[in-house]
């Protein structure tokens, strides 16, 4: 018996174990990974998988994409000496702003399917995440036919049978139209699905929903309406280019939109109206928070939350900046002077008189004095402040006989004649050139940047919103398809509500509405949002304003106004104080129009940038995929 | 036990220098070695264009997933290209160049099959819009002065008119729209004669100060984006 009892005891052992099936014991859940079920198990669950696909949404600017995203098309000089090649190439990549993220579809996809099936949903909580869904798979399908025309429009999940042969997968691009219809189709079919909010601001409404569809009808309408200018630039198959017979439907459906938002009927939304200032009532449009009335749909950040930015970070003044870094936007004259005057006509800014001398300036602001106040709402100008603090920002001392005295560095100090103490020469904001993070340009940029305490430190950061639509735009877009639909009045009433909040409140009529006009506006209230590209592309004078020829000072300070004005490099706008004890005219400022020397490379747009390249990669994985024209 | 580990270990480490040093011929192709090119040509006249501006394509066949070798023309229409010997086929895409290339029957571009075994010079022949004839460039008294004929090469359905002519000036031999540091213009609705065109412009001062420049007449064609050009020529002032 005690020969047995090992074995025995071995047997009962093995027996007690084995009682557990082996395809339980090896069936282990993970538990870094939820199932279909478990992550649609009830609404919270459902809404952080859609968190995810709201964080996924691609923007042409972001404020946590870096300010390069917000830099180029000669609108601003890049004053961080790492981006220089922004003024200094003569062309853009074909690839430049290609997006096409199917692996995102696919989960916007597989979202409605498992949401849909979901049984743990309720009927209400499941409409409004579908209808969030498929606005954000439209809004990115919208994304893509900007930049790349028309795509495969892919509205299910697709599987591999691992069979070997892949061509079922393969689809064909959509034409460019039928992106722009699907665009418009899916806003109309969720809108009811969503809230009529305007408190809601970062996740989709129904303000949202048509704000798309205005947008994407108004594309769409330009492009048939345009592209008759650029023949070259269309497909055969219609992948790229939209037929001009289509213009019309298309800009109906823009106003439609845009009116339904106007009305009220998806929820109060008003111009943004809290400061007595225009212009501090302009930058607080990107700043206030608290139930701004005139966005409609951000990406919005938190404090302490993980999603902040960086923004205040690199483009703060850089004179007494909360970190020693800043100034890294500086807006170009080209920009700065299309800001019209109060009258309503266009002029350069005075820096000399007509027979060609300086003109004399007590003040650094007078220069500016009697523009549009969105002016020094986007742009912190020479002798304005930014947190409570002046800015320092002149290039340096100008002698009676025309010479010069400035420094290399901020702040930078010497002797002036007749003196023997050295004095400061240069301003602790430049401009110096090639001294990154100075105002190279003479201006810095206003728009986003965060006066809170703390928002210029990598610590903290900002909590500022990324607006993605507005109501002034909404506006805008129905002037503009309102002009084009031949009713100039209409859109004279919705541009004058723009301009008047800016300060301009000579109202336009009928017959001052022109297509130049329509640029204009749109140029200076959309600045640095992510539109001149595609406002550019769309209206097909991308390649006409970024013509790659130099500019000359004389053809920067002509023609302001005028949608085709050519526009390849960024020019700047440098004040110098005089030194001349003996004259009347000793310590006012003059100004000086000069070329940052690092802009030697001209800004050209050719017929092959108006759709981005689609990679070989791709197109050898599916050969049904078109090459764009002019590549 | 401890020194056997240490000669395992040595050995391991001779093991693994021997395979690196043999690896490199074994593993590896040699670079490409044969130079193909050439430039692009109208009846052996070579056409002039912008640098970095007008490209083209050489496909190979036969190795997986296709992808061309992509390169521009310099300012004198010259490309070169550094290949393995093999079978390549050259297209200019559509709507690059100031010329038309020759298309198929669909309207994609046709190939040029090119059979590469060593060194090999090929011109491409493309048939203009335009071509700038006798241009005759001179310097005198800080101005330069161009004088130019235009002719029209192509003159069937697919014409195009004439939008302007330049005459550029720049320091280094670099002449293009982009690269200037003075250019006259003169649009095709002032153009009186085009047998008979005249440029001029003055040439602003220079930092440092050099006593030549370059210069070249372009020509820029309605609805193409690129400009053909004359010939660079330097001139003293």
């Amino acid at each position: 018996m005690k020969r047995y009892f090992p074995h025995i005891l071995s047997a009962l052992l093995l027996s007690a174990t084995g009682c557990k099936k082996d395809s339980d014991f090896l069936n282990v859940q993970p538990t870094s990974i939820l199932t279909p079920e478990q992550a649609f198990a009830g609404p919270s669950q459902a809404l952080s998988v859609l968190a995810d696909l709201y964080n996924r949404q691609v923007d042409f600017s972001s404020l946590d994409g870096g300010w390069v995203s917000f830099a180029d098309f000669s609108e601003s000089f890049p004053s961080e000496n790492g981006q220089t090649g922004i003024v200094q190439r003569n062309s853009w990549d074909f690839g430049a702003w290609g997006t096409w993220d199917y692996g995102y579809i696919r989960h916007l996809n597989l979202f409605i399917e498992r949401a849909t099936a979901a049984p743990a949903l309720s009927d209400s909580d499941k409409k409004r995440f579908l209808a969030e869904a498929r606005f954000l798979r439209a809004n990115y399908y919208f994304e893509m036919v900007k930049r790349m025309g028309g795509v495969p429009l892919i509205l299910e999940s697709l599987e591999y049978d691992f069979g070997g042969d892949p061509t079922y997968l393969q689809y064909p691009r959509a034409k460019e139209s039928e992106i722009y219809d699907f665009v418009i189709s899916e806003a109309e079919a969720i809108k009811n699905d969503l809230p009529a909010d305007p408190g809601e601001k970062s996740r989709a409404t129904r303000a949202a929903a048509l704000a798309m569809e205005c947008r994407a009808a108004l594309y769409a309408g330009s492009i048939a309406k345009y592209g008759v200018n650029t023949p070259q630039v269309s497909l055969p198959g219609g992948e790229v280019g939209i037929p001009a017979s289509m213009a019309n439907g298309y800009y109906t459906k823009a106003l439609q939109a845009a009116q339904e938002i106007i009305s009220g009927s998806a929820g109060t939304y008003a111009l943004y109206n809290r400061k007595p200032d225009l212009s501090d009532n302009f930058a607080n449009i990107f700043l206030d928070k608290n139930g701004n009335p005139e966005s409609i749909w951000i990406e919005d950040f938190k404090l302490k939350s993980g999603k902040v930015h960086g923004f205040t970070v690199a483009n703060q003044p850089r004179y007494g900046a909360e970190e020693e870094e800043g100034g890294r936007l500086n807006p170009s004259l080209n920009l700065v002077q299309a800001f019209e005057k109060l009258d309503n006509t266009f002029a350069p800014l005075p820096v000399a008189d007509a027979d060609g001398n300086p003109v004399y300036y007590e003040n650094l602001l007078d220069i500016f004095a009697g523009r549009d106040a969105r002016l020094a709402g986007t742009v912190i100008l020479p002798g304005s402040a930014f947190r409570g603090r002046n800015v320092d920002i002149w290039a340096g001392y100008q002698l009676a006989d025309g010479s010069i005295i400035t420094g290399d560095d901020r702040g930078a100090q010497k002797e002036l004649p007749g003196t023997n103490t050295p004095v400061q020469v240069v301003g602790f904001d430049g401009p110096v050139n090639a001294k990154e993070f100075t105002a190279q340009s003479g201006f810095y940029i206003r728009k986003y940047l965060d006066p809170a305490p703390g928002a210029g430190s990598r610590g903290t950061n900002s909590e500022v919103p990324f607006i993605r639509y507005r109501y002034a735009e909404v506006l805008l877009n129905a002037a503009e398809a309102a002009f084009e639909l031949g009713q100039p009045g209409t859109a004279a009433g919705y541009m004058n509500q723009v301009r008047a909040r800016a300060g301009l409140v000579i109202p336009l009529d009928a017959a001052d509405i022109t297509f130049d006009r329509i640029v204009h506006e749109r140029r200076v209230e959309l600045a640095f949002e992510g539109h001149i590209l595609f406002d550019m592309k769309r209206w097909r004078l991308a390649h006409r304003v970024w013509d790659g020829a130099q500019m000359s000072v004389s053809d920067l300070t002509s023609n302001i106004g005028e949608a085709a004005k050519h526009s390849t490099q960024p020019y700047a706008l440098w004040p110098y104080k005089i030194y001349d004890p003996a004259s009347t005219n000793n310590g006012k400022w003059i100004y000086k129009i000069v070329r940052p020397a690092l802009v030697t490379g001209t800004n050209r747009f050719r017929l092959g940038n108006y759709y981005s390249f689609i990679n070989d990669e791709i197109r050898s994985n599916n050969p049904k995929i078109v090459r764009q024209p002019n590549q | 036990m401890q020194s056997r580990y240490h000669h395992t270990s040595y050995f391991l480490l001779l093991i693994s220098c021997f395979l690196l040093s043999g690896g490199c011929k074994k593993d590896n192709y040699d670079p490409p070695a044969a130079q193909l090119t050439g430039r692009i040509v109208y009846n052996g006249e070579p056409v002039n264009v912008e640098y970095n501006q007008v490209s083209y394509q050489l496909y190979q066949f036969g190795f997986g997933k296709v992808g061309p070798i992509e390169g521009t023309f310099n300012q004198e229409g010259v490309y070169s290209q550094v290949l393995f010997n093999g079978e390549y086929k050259f297209i200019i895409p559509n709507g690059q160049g100031p010329f038309r290339w020759k298309q198929t029957g669909a309207g994609a571009p046709d190939s040029v099959t090119i059979n590469i075994q060593g060194n090999q010079t090929l011109d491409m022949e493309v048939t203009p819009y335009y071509l700038i004839r006798s241009p005759q460039l001179t310097a005198g008294n800080n101005k330069v002065t161009a004088t130019c004929s235009i002719e029209q090469i192509i003159t069937d359905a697919s014409a195009r008119d004439l939008e302007s002519v330049s005459l550029y000036v720049n320091k280094t031999q670099f002449v293009s729209g982009a690269d200037n540091i003075e250019s006259a213009t003169l649009s095709a609705a002032d153009i009186a004669d085009p047998d008979n065109v005249t440029l001029q412009v003055t040439v602003p001062a220079m930092t440092p100060a050099q006593d030549y420049v370059y210069a070249r007449i372009g020509l820029k064609i309605a609805g193409v984006e690129d400009r053909i050009f004359s010939p660079l020529v330097r001139l003293d002032l």
